[in-house]
């Protein structure tokens, strides 16, 4: 609010300066249309500003003023002297009142009225201008040490920015071409660092607190629900979350249709929320918080929620789809159905929400934006709806491809993982002319971008890599391209109308090397590739074993570590490529961590090394049950061994090198990976039960982690189940009788007797060795 | 009148494009293909960081189609709606000053032209036909709405 105070005292001021010329000249000649006319429009300006801040002294003020000088404009009656001088004398009370808002000060006292009397026609030629003692004067003339610009020229400043980074580009690939002196070099990389530091100063003064979308909410939900009959409360959080100034106009639509829809539909009136025994007051919350390089605006209504049942129903009968395939829609791609165009639940349409643009065309203009919506929602209970935007449309993380040749990119946010053709887990069919990859179980259908572009691409569809593809909230595809190439962070200008007419584009770039790069609108391909996005997921787990492409040469995936060793993979364990920000990687438990997403992977390959400032790109390593990170700073290449290999005679990270591509390359030992990562936690299959007392707090708050962290599970006595082993304390049942290892504890260090086999209830190491003897006896 | 003209060459024809709609005449060399993009759109090209569509306008006229690949083309650069467009055109002669305003064309134009002429200029260099470049980069589409 108080941001908004300030933009209106400031283009008051602003007007007022400009004013300052205009009421001498207009005082000079009352009849001149064009003066008249700007002194109208400030006035018409501070009133309207000022009814939505409350300040009901300035309101009226202007309003008097403005009613005056439209009688003028309309020539219902003629400026005179006295006329002006009242208009004068308005304009610098509101000119004194700005500058009391201004410096946080009430308003001046004083009564307007005379000022609004002196307006009338025929009323005494100018009563005496109060002056109210101007003790503000000295203070608002501190100019404030902002200035105001055109979000034009901040355009134009953000767009000579990227081609600047451009043209960077396009001379460090000369200077790389042609040899240079260190000292060339050393300049330009100080350029090259001067221009990143500008290109994100000249980002951030794009961007605006979203605030400015959300502080009108509040009333429009007001508003609303006062129409509706409902009782409505808002709470609003996260304002201070920044984001790029075009993406909050972008966003304000399907924000504001969301929020109708839950005010509407979504909550019930306070007489049906007293019968379901809710609070008569709805609470509807919206949220905005920055994860990684996107925003996500949450909102939440406690109303009753979507029937998921009903909208199948709707579904049918529209003929989406049949009975059958609506039985095995998952709760999840129930509710998804509310993007489909034409099903709305609601009863009757009303005048609130029933405008025929239904949650399809908020899907599809949050999408073209490269954001996601997502639905969750629980009968009775509410409806929670999360729009994820990208930060900022301009710069985009992207993959490079290429199909016969030529380049393209990819957005990042559509890519939901990589896989090669060939590999183990990806079987690739044909049902009917149409590509259909099971991968890894998991059934999607396949297009090839050669022929979505209609280019002869002399790789082989079995050696094609599938990037799988999740354009819009749950549909995936996969593309089949012929290679990877690269991450890239590219400056993405829209393309011409006649390229974007094509439908498969999102916009243009630059490459690093100068040339241009099509970026590809990933619901575009899908939708020229006929896949058919719209009708829900259709997922098909079907059951594993169905044989694997047969073994060539071992594929591998070459790439530079962290320490910038040439290292290579097996491809088959490389489940697919993430990044993640730094921030991501901590020390916890004894070793290196990361987050990616809701996982906590360990991660490998980083030690020793500098982990990168920003991001950190890493292979998600799959042995069938456990996934570990493994860090890495470029793929330089997909290859095969062919040669022989040298292998280590330590044990280690690092199997054995092997001249691939004509250069040594490490092979990363990935049992040893995982064994030494894994731990303890790889032994779940096999692992043991222990029963600890659930009564017992000090087994259930010190023992169990303990015990837990040998490698067995605890179960409680109430359980079923039967334990390996049973920890009790010395003097009580055993609560299992069948269990014949039991591991008493006493509460006294010393031990009672020679018979006595009951370990000290801190003795550690014997805690451990009993536990330990337990597992291997079982083992045998 | 002193509009000055472009006197360019397409499909053989002599026709000027305004000049001031002409940022600049450039050589392109690389030419990134655009799939499925409509015929008469040639590809990509960079200019100076700037990312160029490049319009083969014999196609636009349905007047055949520019042999491109032997590298160079001369091109006229313009802007239109905040894009840049390369013209492909076969050979940038002169630059003239109009001599009158556009006139009506009362003959019967040949087969493509109808549709981007903008009218008959006198110039030193002769009677030209004032070529849309709007019309020119919209090509086909254009047509079939109209």
């Amino acid at each position: 609010m108080d941001d908004l105070i300030a933009d209106f005292v400031a283009e008051c001021r602003e007007m007022l300066e400009a004013l300052g010329g205009e009421i001498v000249a207009w005082e000079a000649q009352p009849d001149d249309r064009a003066r008249l006319d700007s002194i109208f429009r400030f006035v018409h300006t501070v009133k309207g500003n000022c009814g939505f801040f409350e300040f009901p002294r300035l309101e009226a003020l202007s309003h008097a003023a403005e009613d005056a000088l439209a009688d003028c404009r309309a020539a219902r009656r003629a400026p005179d002297a006295a006329l002006v001088s009242a208009v004068l004398g308005i304009i610098d009370r509101i000119a004194e009142m700005v500058s009391a808002i201004e410096a946080g000060e009430d308003m001046p006292a004083g009564d307007d009225s005379a000022l609004i009397a002196a307006l009338a026609p025929g009323a005494e030629a100018a009563s005496p201008i109060v002056a109210v003692a101007a003790e503000g004067q000295g203070k608002a003339s501190a100019a404030p040490r902002t200035i105001r610009l055109s979000v034009e020229l901040l355009d134009r400043v953000m767009s000579t920015v990227s081609d600047m980074v451009l043209a960077r580009n396009e001379l460090a690939r000369r200077l790389r071409e042609s040899t240079t002196d260190v000292p060339v070099d050393g300049a330009f990389e100080r350029l090259s660092s001067i221009i990143a530091e500008m290109r994100d100063a000249i980002t951030r003064t794009r961007m605006q607190r979203i605030e400015n979308l959300f502080v009108g909410l509040p009333r429009m939900v007001r508003d609303l629900s006062a129409e509706l009959g409902k009782q409505v409360l808002v709470d609003v959080e996260g304002g201070d979350v920044e984001l790029d100034r075009e993406m909050i106009e972008m966003i304000r639509d399907p924000l504001t249709h969301i929020i109708r829809n839950a005010v509407d539909h979504g909550i019930e009136t306070p007489a049906e929320r007293l019968k379901s025994g809710k609070r008569e007051i709805g609470l509807l919350s919206v949220s905005a918080r920055q994860s990684g390089n996107q925003i996500l605006i949450d909102i939440h209504d406690d109303g009753r929620g979507i029937d998921g049942k009903k909208l199948v129903e709707k579904a049918i009968s529209n003929g989406v789809f049949s009975k059958e395939d609506a039985s095995q829609l998952s709760p999840r791609e129930q509710l998804a159905l509310i993007f489909e165009a034409g099903l709305s639940t609601a009863k009757q349409i009303t005048s609130i929400s029933g405008r025929g643009v239904g949650m399809d065309v908020v899907r599809s203009n949050v999408e073209r934006i490269g954001g996601i919506v997502e639905v969750d929602s629980r009968p009775g209970e509410g409806t929670r709806m999360t729009l994820r935007v990208p930060l900022t449309l301009t710069i985009i993380p992207a993959l490079t491809v290429s199909i016969a040749g030529q380049h393209f990119a990819i957005p990042r946010s559509a890519i939901d993982e990589i896989v090669r053709s060939n590999g183990e887990s990806v079987i690739l069919e044909h049902v009917g002319g149409a590509g259909v990859a099971t991968i890894r179980g998991r059934r999607v259908p396949e297009v090839s971008l050669a022929a979505i572009l209609g280019l002869d691409s002399n790789v082989e569809a079995k050696d094609r890599t599938l990037v799988v593809l999740r354009p819009a909230g749950g549909d995936v595809y996969a593309l089949s391209v012929d290679r990877i190439h690269d991450h890239e962070e590219l400056v993405v200008k829209p393309a011409a109308p006649a390229v974007m007419a094509t439908g498969l584009y999102a916009g243009t770039t630059l490459a690093d090397d100068g040339s241009p790069i099509l970026l590809f609108d990933p619901a575009g391909v899908a939708a020229v590739g006929g896949v058919k996005l719209e009708a829900h997921e259709r997922t098909a787990r079907i059951a594993e074993g169905t044989t694997a492409a047969a073994a060539q040469a071992t594929p591998i995936l070459l790439f530079r570590g962290l320490d910038g060793g040439r290292r290579a993979l097996r491809l088959a364990v490389v489940d697919r490529i993430e990044e993640v920000p730094a921030s991501a990687i901590r020390e916890a438990a004894g070793q290196l961590r990361v987050q990616v997403g809701d996982a906590i992977l360990p991660l490998a390959g980083a030690a020793g090394a500098e982990i990168p400032a920003d991001k950190v790109r890493l292979f998600r390593l799959n042995d069938g049950q456990h996934e570990i990170g493994y860090a890495f700073a470029e793929v330089v290449d997909f290859a095969t061994i062919e040669n022989e290999v040298i292998h280590a005679d330590r044990l280690g990270e690092i199997s054995g090198v092997s001249l691939i591509d004509g250069e040594p390359a490490e092979l990363v030992d990935v049992h040893w990976l995982f064994s030494s990562h894994v731990g303890a936690a790889a032994r779940k299959q096999e692992q043991l039960v222990c029963l600890v007392p659930c009564w017992d707090p000090w087994m259930q708050n010190m023992l169990r982690p303990l015990v837990e962290a040998a490698g067995y599970r605890v179960i409680d006595d109430g359980e079923e189940e039967t334990a390996d082993v049973v920890i009790a304390s010395v003097g009580e049942e055993p609560p299992q009788e069948a269990v014949e290892n039991v591991i008493w504890l006493r509460p006294d260090p010393e031990a009672t007797g020679k018979k006595d086999q009951s370990i000290y209830r801190y003795d550690r190491a014997g805690l451990l060795m009993a536990l330990k003897s337990v597992s291997a006896g079982r083992g045998k | 009148m002193n509009e000055l003209l472009l006197v360019v060459t397409i499909a053989g024809e002599r026709v000027a494009l305004p000049a001031a709609a002409v940022e600049s005449v450039v050589e392109l060399d690389t030419l990134i293909p655009v799939p499925r993009a409509a015929p008469h759109i040639a590809g990509l090209s960079a200019l100076r960081s700037r990312v160029l569509t490049v319009v083969d306008c014999m196609r636009s006229l349905e007047l055949g189609e520019t042999d491109c690949s032997d590298g160079i083309r001369e091109a006229a650069v313009v802007e239109l709606d905040g894009h840049h467009y390369a013209l492909i055109v076969d050979l940038v002669e002169d630059v003239v000053e109009a001599l009158s305003d556009p006139q009506p064309m009362r003959a019967a134009m040949g087969y493509g032209w109808e549709r981007v002429s903008l009218g008959m200029v006198e110039s030193e260099a002769g009677p030209l036909l004032l070529v849309d470049v709007g019309a020119l980069i919209a090509g086909l589409e254009a047509k079939a709405v109209a």
